[in-house]
């Protein structure tokens, strides 16, 4: 004890590489400067052996023409486009069922999470069945399950179930009409923006107000009401600048309008039933950490039970739900890689498998892909983290 | 997972600080360890496919066993990698594997920027079309908008393009990892047609649930001569490899089996003398026994066995010889003499 303190005592006018501080920067200096150096030898050692063992190396396969084609892009692809552009593409198709995956794992989690808790046995065991059944069974086996489940009992596309037919569902997809936008609908688009701003401002003013009066007023309806109400008549003053192109049997498929692979269909409802399971049990361990005395002390204020879970115990569970949120988010993310299995061309099925296989350039291909991995993590993270700053107990 | 697979042979590759610095590193490697580590199919029915009990046969299992043969007179020494089209260069530029031998096409593009070379063609094929009877379609040409079950990391998604590209029709590919989920894909109706090399069509049909149900379209768009890889940078590996296959149809186009290769070594034809070490250069070019090439014709065969046992009428997938005929017969299947 008494020999720390002398050190951490060292006066100013030590020699200066006798100064703690100083140490402490050089130590680390060196460390990062032998860090780098060390990833250098890794780098120049792997070109070197690549290039002995005649192996193609550098970034321009990125520009050359990929000569494949693509199940499902949100951005135009054909076979004449380059191997960067194929990059692109997985990348989207990844971040479209990873986006997809979260937004319903949440819904679901949320929902079972509070069933498991509810006072009505029936609800509580069929959540406890779900989440302990959906949790214990290997993702891999419940995206082929839910591939092959929905496959095999729809019907071929000349056999198509039809609603007002309009609607098709067949084992090619799920078609929809596509919108067509006419002219003059950024208009109507920009009156969407436009409304969506106001209910945020509105919402913030009425808080405000009950903050200061107490009054409350009803957001919800007001805030419905602006955002249909608005795009809606700015819609028909410019004269209905939309129409539908509707789906229809060309041949051997479906062609015109959306279509919903069933690739997509299974991954999404096996990845958000699987990342559901594991969300429900935080949210049911965040709000079993909220002391009871908070439910009583809502009750006894005479708080109906179902603005009590809205407005007590939610906001308090969300502490220690949010940190496991975060991560079944990166897992569901991650998890969304097993896509090849089922033929969804996300990034690995597209970029990591066939162009790496096709180039048979695997460094730069892992890298560019582990990178794009890393990146979306980090983002996850990031939110999470400003999201969870936010909801963080402030201490008055 | 095929995923952590090919991130950890990138890695190896990243992290191989030993570079092979003399040539012949790999084959005195396999002569130590005592065995030879062979990529195949995940399962190809003909080709190479596992047994219940696991051992595995087909015609390109044939080629690592004739390596095998040669390398130490025991064609069961082989150890066996079932590898996806996707992960199979990665195992092999990562030293995973001696020889990759899974219906694998030649072509400019693999051979001269992935660090391979190809010891010669064990099959020439083509790719081909089958669709389901139901269909009524008579050829490929009637395809058009159609939907194609497809392998990911195969010249079977590029010909593809380039055929529709070429006959300005569209499609749609789903690409799959493996022929199984290709099979049952199909199976299931989730394409009108599944594309493959066409030999490999033979053999996915007898998979499915109704084999009879499934027809194969008379058109070939593409030239697959499929053959053994070795990774670059051992020669004599590669030749061992090259010499093998040369051996087994030498063999047949001199008229030497399995059964009669004993009489043969009291044969007056010094080809024949030659192929079985009794004459010649024998085994010391090659750096192994003089009686490689009979090791390799006693336990595996000369190529027409190994074709008629596996993929011919011997076999359920009941292919004629075609162009894989011997170059007297018909066929296109030339070795350079051994002498
Ligand atoms: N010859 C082609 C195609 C080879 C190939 O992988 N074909 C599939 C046919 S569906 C196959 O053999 N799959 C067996 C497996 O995945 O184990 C190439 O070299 O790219």
């Amino acid at each position: 004890m008494a020999v720390d303190q002398n050190t951490d005592a060292v006066p100013a006018k030590a020699a200066l590489w006798r100064r703690p501080a100083f140490r402490a920067t050089v130590f680390q200096i060196l460390l990062v400067l032998g860090l780098v150096a060390f990833g250098y030898y890794l780098f120049q050692n792997t070109l070197h052996n690549l290039q002995l063992r005649g192996i193609s190396t550098g970034f321009g396969f990125l520009s050359y023409e990929a000569g494949f084609g693509i199940l499902q892009s949100l951005i135009e692809f054909d076979e004449t486009h380059t191997y960067g552009r194929t990059f692109l593409v997985g990348l989207l198709n990844t971040l479209l069922i990873a986006g997809l995956g979260i937004f319903f794992a949440t819904i679901i989690g949320f929902v079972m999470g509070v069933a498991r808790l509810s006072k009505n046995w029936l609800i509580a065991k069929i959540a406890t069945v779900y989440i302990e059944t959906f949790r214990n069974i290997p993702l891999l086996l419940q995206i082929m399950f839910w591939y092959f489940a929905i496959l095999q009992p729809l019907p071929g596309p000349r056999q198509s179930l039809s609603f007002n037919d309009s609607v098709f569902l067949n084992n090619r997809g799920f078609y929809l009409p596509g919108p067509v936008f006419g002219e003059g609908f950024n208009i109507v688009f920009a009156a969407i923006v436009i409304a969506i701003v106001a209910v945020i401002f509105l919402a913030r003013w009425a808080r405000k107000r009950q903050e200061d009066t107490g009054q409350q007023f009803h957001t919800v309806y007001a805030s419905l009401a602006i955002l249909f109400g608005l795009p809606l008549i700015v819609f028909f003053i410019m004269g209905s600048p939309l129409s539908w192109e509707y789906p229809a049997l060309k041949g051997f498929n479906f062609k015109g309008g959306i279509v919903v692979i069933p690739e997509l269909i299974a991954l999404l409802v096996a990845l958000s039933i699987y990342t559901g399971a594991f969300i429900a049990e935080a949210v049911r361990s965040g709000i079993l950490a909220v002391s009871h005395g908070q439910t009583e002390a809502a009750y006894a204020l005479g708080i109906r039970p179902g603005v009590t879970l809205r407005m007590v115990i939610i906001p308090q569970a969300l502490r220690v739900i949010i940190p496991q949120l975060t991560s079944q988010y990166l897992n569901l993310t991650k998890n969304s890689s097993l896509a090849t299995a089922v033929g969804y061309p996300d990034l690995v099925a597209v970029f990591a498998g066939t162009t790496l296989n096709q180039t048979g350039q695997a460094v730069e291909v892992i890298a560019m892909t582990m990178g794009v991995y890393l990146t979306i993590s980090l983002t996850i993270s990031m939110f999470m983290n400003w999201y969870n700053k936010r909801k963080q107990l402030v201490e008055r | 997972m095929n995923k952590f697979h090919v991130i950890a042979t990138s890695v190896a590759l990243a992290a191989a600080f030993t570079t092979s610095a003399y040539a012949g590193a790999r084959f005195d490697a396999i002569k130590a360890k005592g065995f030879v580590q062979c990529g195949v199919s995940t399962g190809l029915p003909g080709f190479s496919m596992a047994d219940d009990k696991g051992s595995w046969s087909g015609l390109d299992v044939d080629v690592c066993r004739a390596a095998a043969a040669a390398m130490f007179g025991d064609a069961s020494k082989v150890k066996y990698s079932p590898l996806t089209a996707k992960e199979r260069f990665t195992a092999l530029q990562s030293g995973e594997i001696d020889i990759l031998s899974r219906n694998t096409t030649w072509t400019l593009t693999r051979d001269s920027s992935l660090g391979l070379n190809f010891a010669g063609v064990n099959y020439y094929d083509g790719q081909g079309f089958m669709v389901t009877k139901k269909l009524g379609v008579k050829s490929a040409l009637e395809l058009d908008g159609a939907s194609f079950c497809i392998q990911a990391g195969t010249t079977t998604e590029l010909n593809l393009a380039d055929y529709f590209r070429a006959n300005k029709m569209s499609y749609t590919p789903i690409t799959y990892d493996s022929s199984d989920e290709t099979a049952k894909a199909f199976d299931a109706g989730r394409c009108d047609a599944l594309t493959s090399d066409q030999s490999q069509l033979y053999a996915l049909r007898i998979k499915l649930g109704n084999p009879d149900g499934a027809v194969v379209l008379p058109e070939i768009i593409s030239k697959e001569p499929l053959g053994p890889v070795v990774a670059q940078g051992d020669d004599e590996w590669f030749n061992l490899v090259k010499w093998s296959l040369y051996a087994m149809l030498n063999a047949e186009e001199l008229g030497i089996t399995s059964a009669n290769v004993d009489e043969m070594k009291s044969s007056k034809d010094p080809n024949v003398l030659r192929l079985l070490g009794a004459e010649g250069i024998k085994g010391k070019g090659l750096g192994v026994a003089d009686e490689w090439a009979y090791s390799i014709v006693k336990q595996v065969g000369n190529y027409g066995e190994a074709f008629e046992r596996n993929v011919g009428m011997g076999s359920p997938l009941k292919i004629a010889r075609g162009q894989n005929a011997l170059w007297n017969k018909g066929g296109i299947q030339y070795a350079p003499p051994i002498r």
